[in-house]
């Protein structure tokens, strides 16, 4: 293999045809502007920031939801930090704990069993977000449940696969050249779900880490192969083709695929997973959910999540929508694009 | 302004500043800075500052909420230029605090305050009821003043110093005292059960000014780097000067363990809060001076130069901090966005 120096003189005098890659991966996102890796490429390699973030592809009606819920006066709704503030149709949890709701926030969804034991008389919702690298940790949490024979806990999932969602982008997002495909989630999946996808459409698939040699190694990589249906990996230490066995039978062992509803681009289907038939009594109404309505009708969410729009071509980009007044999901989460654009002043 | 408080308001970052000028400012008819500096009418000028603490846990490794309700005070009067010299306490007890750790506490702030150099003069003491199922909170709020012009050279006579955030000119050196981001990794770490290998650096840093000023180092800017982190310090001290700071990523201090839980947790050490750190902004011909009298005072042994001011240009609009990246890139640098970690300090 080539050496650094020679990977980036080569991707800044590139000169061939114009390259979108996207990545899919909120940690991808950050770690591509932690490095200033835009400033290394050429003005022909663009780089697309797709829905990686798991808290800005919930929609709206899954937030509704959670803040009826902590209205309840026997309910408390526990969540990861990133989901407070990510508006629903009306309102965030923020707001709603505000106001008197019952809202905890929590690191790990382990820490809802000692509450749980503690407050037997409230039923404890945990707001259960994420992919396939977060999905295990809820099937432990389910494992503990069931064989603790905890009754107060619910689990309010909103849990998401990334390949269906990556062959929905191909087949109806902007034009994508090449895909940085997620290193932590191929340790849990594999990359082999790429594969048939990479064929379809001809797209190079480059499995990549988070430094940012690796970021630059990966990208070399999906240029050399642009117009080629193959995956690669570039995250050997980690990723493999097949991930890891163990953690993906016991989230099969709770949950099953299911149609899944993103904010902003619809029902895509078998890209969710939600509690097996036989835990049912175990969920809060998870299944429901399909309404997204957008807070600001003027929020072009949908379109930086297919990488149709650059965060910064928002109308509401850094004016009316900020971390701290998001109108949309992607400027909540640390992972989103438009809060990642923003806190680094990207305008590539 | 509409509604009722959130967290977000208590995070340091444009929330609080709108919480701040929509209904503090408006009322109390000033800019309400961390500390004002005021006239006494004898041409004695006196800054005066106030901070609370609510940090959870009240007690971390490498220190606890006494020692950081004084460390706080101090180096905000310190960061003026002035040599503090009296702080005010007010304790917020909820029913059930225990004795031995507001003992704790007490000892603290009387150890502290003397290495600072100031003294504790007068204190209030409310109880209040607490919140069921949760640790009883202890509260704590230092007020302090500090005398202007109050260093002393070896000769006795007095430095007049002008640090002011603006100052900051074309080839001033950036300096950082030292690693970065042990207190807010200790308070995460702490409230996640994950065991850091670090200490909170909550510290008073006025051996460390006082020997700069003292040493006749011609300092421009100086800021204690807190909530925000060295990021936002940067770019706020950047946009008062109206110049662009370029720094570099691999020469921003950062211990081994605190890199680690960084990587670990997804965070950016340079928005992870501190307690006892500054950034310095020197004239260039004084930086290797101020390293050395850094390094040589307390809590500075790790002190680095980390970038250089520049001229704003057509390609660097003023108010940019620029990093160069370890694999060579550009990231442009902004404040803190979000709301950080709650009850930090």
């Amino acid at each position: 293999m080539a050496d650094l120096e020679s990977i980036k003189r080569f991707l800044k005098n590139y000169d061939g045809p114009e390259m979108n890659i996207m990545e899919v991966c909120g940690s991808h996102t950050a770690a591509v502007a932690k490095n200033g890796i835009p400033s290394l490429l050429s003005e022909r390699i663009r780089l697309l920031s797709g829905p990686g973030c798991p808290v800005c592809v919930t929609p709206s009606s899954y937030i509704d939801r959670l803040i009826e819920l902590s209205g309840k006066p026997d309910v408390c709704v526990v969540t990861f930090g990133d989901l407070i503030r990510v508006p629903g149709s009306e309102g965030n949890l923020a707001e709603a704990r505000g106001r008197g709701g019952h809202v905890k926030m929590v690191y790990s969804p382990m820490d809802i069993l000692p509450m749980a034991r503690k407050n037997p008389d409230t039923v404890f919702v945990f707001a259960a977000v994420g992919f396939e690298t977060t999905t295990p940790v809820y099937a432990l949490l389910m494992k503990e449940i069931v064989q603790g024979k905890i009754e107060n806990i619910r689990l309010l999932t909103a849990l998401k696969t990334m390949p269906p969602a990556v062959d929905y982008l191909c087949m109806n997002g902007a034009r994508i050249d090449g895909f940085l495909a997620p290193g932590h989630v191929c340790v849990i999946s594999g990359y082999r779900g790429y594969e048939p996808i990479a064929e379809k459409y001809s797209i190079p698939f480059g499995v990549a880490g988070f430094s940012g040699a690796e970021l630059l190694i990966a990208l070399c990589g999906l240029v050399h192969d642009r117009g080629h249906g193959v995956v690669k990996n570039y995250y050997p230490i980690v990723a493999t083709r097949d991930g890891n066995a163990e953690a993906r039978r016991l989230a099969d062992e709770y949950f099953e695929t299911a149609p899944a509803y993103w904010r902003g681009i619809g029902m895509i289907p078998g890209s969710g997973r939600v509690l097996r038939e036989q835990y049912h009594m175990f969920d809060a109404g998870s299944r429901d959910l399909t309404e997204d309505r957008k807070a600001n009708p003027a929020c072009r969410c949908d379109q930086v999540l297919t990488g149709k729009l650059r965060p910064y071509e928002c109308p509401l980009f850094g004016r009316v929508c900020t971390p701290m007044t998001p109108q949309g999901a992607c400027m909540v989460s640390q992972e989103g694009s438009c809060f990642s654009y923003l806190a680094n002043h990207r305008r590539d | 302004m509409e509604g009722v408080v959130t967290t977000a308001h208590g995070s340091g970052g444009s929330a609080t500043g709108e919480l701040i000028s929509d209904i503090f400012a408006k009322e109390f008819h000033n800019d309400m800075d961390d500390a004002a500096v005021l006239n006494t009418g004898d041409g004695t000028q006196i800054a005066m500052t106030t901070d609370s603490f609510v940090v959870t846990p009240q007690v971390y490794p490498g220190g606890d909420i006494g020692r950081l309700a004084v460390c706080g005070t101090v180096n905000d009067l310190l960061m003026r230029g002035s040599r503090p010299l009296y702080l005010t306490a007010g304790f917020i007890l909820e029913e059930g605090v225990s004795f031995s750790l507001l003992r704790r506490a007490a000892h603290s702030m009387a150890e502290t305050a003397a290495e600072a150099g100031v003294q504790i003069v007068a204190g209030d003491t409310k109880v209040i009821e607490g919140h069921t199922g949760s640790e009883p909170g202890l509260y704590i709020n230092t007020a302090g003043c500090g005398i202007m012009d109050g260093w002393k050279r070896p000769d006795g006579t007095a430095v007049r110093t002008n640090i002011a955030a603006e100052n900051a000119r074309g080839g001033d050196r950036i300096l950082v005292s030292g690693t970065l981001g042990g207190h807010h990794a200790v308070i995460l770490g702490s409230r996640l059960g994950i065991d850091v290998d670090a200490k909170s650096d909550n510290a008073p840093l006025t051996d460390m000014v006082g020997n700069l000023i003292t040493s006749g180092i011609r300092i421009h800017a100086m800021r204690d780097v807190t909530r925000g982190g060295l990021g936002t310090v940067l770019k706020e001290l950047a946009e008062a000067s109206g110049r662009v700071f370029s720094i570099r990523d691999e020469a921003i201090p950062v211990s081994s363990a605190v890199a680690d839980f960084c990587r670990m947790m997804g965070l950016d050490p340079l928005y992870m809060g501190n307690e006892g750190k500054m950034v310095c902004i020197v004239d260039r011909r004084d930086a290797e001076k101020a390293l050395a009298v850094i390094r040589r005072s307390r809590y500075g042994q790790n002190a680095c130069v980390i970038g250089e001011v520049l001229e704003a240009e057509e390609r660097k609009m003023p108010g940019t901090v620029i990093m160069k990246t370890a694999v060579g890139g550009e990231r442009m640098i902004g404040v803190l966005q979000g709301e950080g970690l709650p009850r930090i300090c």
